[in-house]
């Protein structure tokens, strides 16, 4: 079985602060890691690895110190990497990221079939969640978004089954391979690298993919060109700062903090305290 | 990428004056995707339906509903409401493959009635069900999606959908246009937009249409649905109050407290997003960016430092109280009560005084 992980290199979105006077993004020392939601695919994918057998295959597109990313991929059990990295990729929105990728799936594919795709349920700095499907409907895949279990996979039989979240519920479906699954995060833990897999993701080499060696050969489908979308205007979210209220730094108990915290709001919020059933008597 | 100031008339860089070709020029109208699961409809669905009636004003075109499902007279029950809530026609498919939400049936539902009457812009709930099909809709048609925005507004240049949205984990703001493919497609959370007010006695046109699309064509079965139980039926986005508890609390069993507290005064319980990466408490009870977006009248935020993609997800809120130990937490930047102390021993006194003064009140009434 042929698993490719489709990840992406992040800046981490926590530690980015916005200057409290110029109101500008401070980047510095923000580090890049690996989108956290994709770490769950990549776990799914060792689990089935390790439950099936497979071939599995760290797929993603960025500069070429996303290396690092798939590196990391590789020190948790992944066993291939492939970086697309080209100019010609740059300033892609999600419809163009997802030929460029679906053009590479279809690549590898033609080595080994890909069974499954896997990624993250969306990145935490596009927060979009449209490049999987996208991927699905230009390869032709199942589509399984917001999956929380593989509650069965047949490799040889070309079926899955799955637990996927919809609104008020989990959804139970059953179809066929090849498919694309979306995975939701939490439902595992993620493992600790390896010590030989540490050393193996330092010495093995990158499979780094131009756009021709993507087999990609319309460039108006790829990057700023094979964008639809066009980003007019950036700019920094009003800055609706009000300084709270602190209760409580002089007072001794929690019962008392409590205590006044709910006078607060009593007296600040009558409508909802009384609401609530907190008035007073 | 440079900041500019919000106040500012826009000096847009990608704006060109729109020239059409006239095979899109032909694309008129405003949808917006009526999500319906189990026969209920997501409250999302009006409040797209509120925020399609301004955008089609401006624009002078039909506001659509558009309505997919399998049984054909609770269709026709649902575009009555959407008449209410504004839209001008409803377009319905009503074919027993529609019965459960699939991607395959629904993609090619939606992408037929797309193809069939041009709607020049299509929005879609930012739900699980939205996403899915949005993204699978927008590449099907090879246009361009916008996700999650926070305002949407007409162009009075050329007509075109300005979709503004969060980036960076918040941290800025995007104004993205689709130019020169159609329909422009957009998605909304819930809870984003005002609920509009129904309209009783509004009416509209219907259009029926068919889907050529038999069950055994779809390779994708439907074995069962679990719906969630009390503990798991997080109604989040549409909660009163909800506490939610981040890092801060230290460990997955001390949101046992958090629990305790939700339970005395009827709230729903969430959690940033290092926690439900952590599997402290289940996903989709994740509020922020990559979360949830919500607007309590109460929210306490235990544990929470309050960095900008969790912000974005829950400043909405009428009161904000939060706890943490850290006096410098930003969180204490926007909230409306801090306290600087540990939340394991504030959140289990705030449930002991709650629950005594409820009782009080209890007795009194």
């Amino acid at each position: 079985m042929h698993i490719v992980v489709c990840i992406k290199q992040v800046p981490d979105s926590a530690q980015i602060r916005v200057h409290p006077v110029t109101n500008t993004i401070m980047r510095q020392g923000v580090p890049a890691i690996i989108n956290p939601f994709d770490l769950f695919a990549i776990e799914e994918a060792l689990q089935l690895k390790d439950r099936y057998g497979a071939r599995v295959t760290v797929l993603t597109m960025g500069p070429p110190q996303a290396e690092v990313a798939l590196r990391k991929a590789v020190a948790y059990g992944a066993d291939e990497m492939v970086l697309l990295t080209d100019r010609a990729f740059a300033g892609a929105d999600t419809l163009a990221t997802s030929y460029a990728l679906a053009q590479a799936i279809r690549k590898l594919g033609e080595e080994e079939p890909v069974d499954l795709v896997l990624t993250g349920k969306q990145t935490i700095d596009g927060d979009t969640a449209q490049v999987g499907p996208g991927i699905a409907r230009r390869l032709d895949l199942q589509l399984l978004t917001y999956v929380s279990a593989i509650t069965d996979l047949d490799p040889g039989g070309k079926t899955i089954e799955v637990q996927r979240r919809s609104e008020g519920g989990v959804q139970v479906i059953r179809t066929r391979l090849p498919a694309l699954v979306t995975v939701l995060e939490g439902g595992s833990t993620i493992r600790f690298a390896t010590m030989p897999n540490m050393f193996r993701a330092e010495r093995q080499p990158v499979q780094q993919w131009n756009r021709e060696q993507a087999g990609i050969d319309d460039v108006g489908k790829i990057g700023l060109k094979g964008s639809p979308t066009v980003v007019s205007k950036i700019f920094t979210p009003r800055a609706g700062n009000r300084r709270a209220k602190m209760i409580g730094a002089e007072m001794g108990s929690a019962g008392e903090v409590a205590s006044a915290v709910l006078d607060l709001l009593g007296s600040e919020h009558p409508r909802f305290a009384r609401e609530l059933g907190l008035a007073a008597p | 990428m440079t900041d500019s100031n919000p106040t500012a008339p826009s000096k847009a860089r990608g704006k060109k004056r729109l020239e059409l070709d006239p095979r899109l020029a032909a694309y008129r109208g405003v949808w917006v995707f009526v999500e319906i699961e189990r026969g209920q409809v997501h409250p999302v669905s009006w409040e797209l339906m509120g925020e399609g009636r301004k955008l089609a004003d401006v624009l002078q075109v039909e506001l659509g509903a558009v309505i997919l499902g399998a049984d054909g007279a609770r269709l026709g029950e649902v575009a009555a409401e959407a008449f209410t809530y504004g839209a001008d026609r409803a377009y319905l498919v009503a074919d027993p493959v529609l019965a459960d939400y699939r991607n395959q049936p629904y993609t090619r539902a939606l992408t037929d009635l797309v193809n069939r009457h041009q709607p020049e812009i299509l929005l879609l709930g930012a739900t699980t069900l939205g996403r899915d099909l949005a993204g699978s809709v927008a590449t099907t048609l090879l246009t361009g999606l916008t996700a999650d925005c926070t305002e949407l507004a007409i162009d009075p240049d050329n007509r075109g959908l300005l979709a503004t949205r969060p980036t960076f984990g918040g941290s800025l703001l995007c104004t993205i246009q689709t130019l020169n493919f159609r329909p422009q497609m957009a998605t909304v959370r819930p809870r984003v937009m005002a609920m509009p007010d129904a309209q009783p006695g509004r009416t509209g046109q219907v259009t029926q249409e068919t889907l050529d699309l038999a069950e055994e064509d779809i390779l994708a079965k439907v074995l069962a649905f679990i719906p969630d139980q009390n503990q798991e039926k997080a109604q989040l986005a549409y909660a009163d109050i909800i506490v939610a508890g981040g890092r801060g609390m230290g460990r997955a069993e001390n949101f046992q407290v958090l629990w305790d507290l939700a339970g005395v005064i009827g709230a729903e319980v969430g959690g940033s997003r290092p926690v439900t990466h952590a599997g402290w408490i289940s996903a989709e009870r994740q509020i922020g960016q990559s979360g949830k977006t919500v607007r309590p009248r109460l929210y306490i935020a235990a544990g929470i430092s309050g960095a900008v993609q969790h912000r974005v997800g829950m400043e909405s809120s009428d009161i904000i109280l939060a706890i943490n130990n850290d006096p410098n937490a930003p969180i204490f930047d926007f909230a409306t009560y801090g306290i600087v102390g540990d939340a394991m021993q504030i959140v289990p006194a705030l449930t002991e005084a709650l629950r005594s003064r409820l009782a009080v009140r209890r007795r009194a009434g």
